[in-house]
């Protein structure tokens, strides 16, 4: 787990060093998933190092796009990307954006940044995977604030029907969405309730606890006959790792300068492995 | 899988006892599983009104009920595709173009996925069902989505060989058809090319360009001015996207006068295609765009609607007689 631990410790420092470049991003919502990364990328999905297109590949994707700049360093630590295409991210020309996009950059299966499609795609990919007798599992990101979007309904009823039951979805219930908490703007609570309601496997998680989320994920892959699709409610902190982003909801968008910058990498560094 | 349906139903009027020309989507599909492609059919809700219940029928693996949640069935056959299906996806033209205005965009054109968006009952042939079944806009807003093509085929048989045209094609599409009971207009399944235009007849006086639902009674009325002695060309823009420039400047050579004929606004549609491309080379040909002048349509049975807008081959030729008698 150590090992997990410090995948996520990457994730966070490389977030903080590539938003350095566009002077602008989503760190807090790279830091509630960072765990998340960690444990599909390097124990939970089924890739092969080097091989993005891969066809028997577990699939990934992101309604919350936003948060791609925590997911591209893991890319180059795959030999997904070029580390020089890493560091040029948003410069002119580089594939790599705030959101994720699957016609420039190898390892993203799907394009994102309006939210609340990637459930939708992801029924897609679970369902022709099954047309086309394919092994491969779908997981799907979505934030919490993303559950007010009205297709993800569409999806959730679509998913229980078809009894897609190779796709995962993940909710990063970190409570905040940009304008503020996600219960002040338009509550969606309670979410598990409803997701069980709509006929879907539910599992509530500790989404920080690598340990917990890896068995999970791998409990999960043992049920090759389930036929509901899942949906883990991960209990997350938005801004995980640097107090003065976990106790201030306003850092969704923004950028660290130098000092500030300096204090949040030593906080990282100094979680625990 | 269909349940047998009783004679007196709305669904059973829809299927090929009373409405042959409708299997045309579902046969050109059925080819192409014969031929051994992966192919996947969607629907949202509407499986008997765009001609799909037949392939549901014979390939019920191959076929995907979506309920009526439009924006899901257009991103899912985004994810299909992603991992190597070739989905159509088919509602109507009005809710997929316009509902799905951005999961078209994002999820299938920005990705630049090989989903073929199945617009039906375009324009104003939902005529009763209301204005706010009318598609007048779709031509508009799909044309402007980057990587998107857009085609427009004339009737049962055109639209089989559009989709035997699709099959291979790189890029995502976005084919509007009617109510694929259209009259005939090619007798013959001729091979499709996308992006080239269909000439019909060359003439002096006048091209009549048209697309679509529009190609039949516009032919019509090409023949009757003809007879009457007008020379009268005639194209069949299937394609509206990528237009075929070459042809629309052919035709401005020949003639002064161009009318593009199109179920749906004036704006932005055929004739817009046309008049950017008559613009950009600074020609000096008098263009008529005729269709629905920027207006939301009114409600009434589609032959009715048809001759209130001058839409039908009666009000078409009218509509061009003017034009050649220089009163528009």
């Amino acid at each position: 787990m150590a090992f997990l631990k410090d995948r996520a410790k990457f994730c966070r420092l490389e977030t903080i060093r590539l938003i350095e470049i566009a002077k602008v991003g989503h760190y807090t919502s790279v830091f509630s998933a960072a765990e998340l990364f960690s444990v599909l990328y390097y124990d939970a999905m089924d890739l092969r190092r080097g091989e993005p297109k891969w066809e028997d590949r577990d699939r990934f994707m992101m309604g919350k796009g936003h948060a791609a700049v925590g997911l591209f360093p893991i890319l180059a630590d795959l030999d997904f990307i070029d580390r020089d295409v890493l560091d040029g991210y948003t410069r002119l020309g580089n594939p790599l954006g705030d959101h994720p996009d699957m016609t420039k950059v190898p390892g993203i299966d799907f394009s994102s940044g309006s939210i609340g499609h990637a459930l939708s795609a992801g029924c897609g990919m679970a369902l022709a995977g099954r047309m086309l007798g394919k092994d491969f599992y779908t997981y799907v990101m979505i934030g919490d604030g993303e559950l007010q979007e009205g297709q993800v309904w569409e999806a959730a009823l679509f998913g229980a029907h078809n009894k897609l039951g190779k796709l995962i979805g993940i909710i990063d219930r970190n409570g905040y969405q940009l304008d503020g908490s996600v219960d002040d703007i338009i509550g969606v609570e309670p979410i598990v309730e409803k997701w069980q309601a709509f006929g879907w496997e539910t599992h509530v998680v500790d989404g920080h606890d690598v340990a917990a989320v890896a068995t999970l994920f791998r409990m999960l892959k043992t049920d090759h006959e389930r036929t509901r699709p899942v949906m883990i409610i991960a209990e997350t902190v938005k801004g995980k790792g640097v107090s003065y982003m976990e106790t201030e909801p306003g850092w969704h968008l923004g950028y660290l300068d130098p000092s500030d910058a300096a204090r949040a990498i030593a906080e990282i560094e100094a979680m625990e492995i | 899988m269909n349940k047998p349906l009783s004679d007196k139903s709305w669904q059973y009027r829809q299927l090929n006892a009373v409405t042959p020309g409708l299997d045309a989507l579902s046969d050109a599909l059925i080819e192409l599983v014969a031929a051994g492609e992966p192919i996947v059919a969607g629907t949202a809700d509407l499986q008997y009104s765009n001609g799909l219940a037949k392939f549901h029928t014979l390939h019920p693996d191959r076929f995907v009920q979506f309920g009526i949640s439009e924006q899901n069935m257009v991103s899912a056959a985004a994810g299909m595709a992603a991992v190597g299906m070739k989905p159509y996806v088919a509602t109507f033209a009005s809710f997929l173009a316009l509902l799905c205005c951005e999961q078209i965009r994002m999820d299938v054109a920005y990705s630049k996925l090989p989903v073929r968006l199945i617009g039906h009952h375009a324009g104003i042939s939902l005529g009763f069902y209301g204005t706010s079944h009318h598609a007048t806009e779709d031509l508009a807003i799909m044309r402007s989505i980057a990587n998107l093509t857009v085609i427009a085929p004339a009737d049962g048989n055109q639209l089989k060989e559009v989709i035997k045209a699709a099959n291979d094609y790189p890029h995502p599409i976005y084919i509007r058809i009617q109510r694929g009971r259209d009259p005939e207009v090619y007798a013959d399944r001729q091979p499709f090319k996308i992006g080239k235009a269909i000439s019909h007849y060359s003439g002096t006086d006048l091209t009549i360009i048209a697309t679509g639902s529009t190609v039949h009674p516009a032919l019509e009325a090409a023949r009757a001015l003809r007879a009457a002695g007008a020379s009268v060309g005639f194209l069949d823009m299937a394609t509206v996207k990528p237009i075929d420039r070459d042809a629309i400047l052919e035709a401005a050579g020949q003639s002064p006068r161009i009318l593009t004929v199109e179920e749906h606004n004036v704006l932005g549609g055929l004739g817009g295609a046309v008049a950017e491309v008559l613009a950009s080379e600074g020609l000096p040909v008098k263009l008529t765009r005729h269709g629905i002048y920027d207006e939301y349509s009114l409600i009434a049975p589609p032959t009715h609607l048809y001759a209130h807008y001058e839409l039908d081959a009666k009000g078409i030729e009218a509509r061009a007689t003017r034009l050649l008698e220089g009163r528009a």
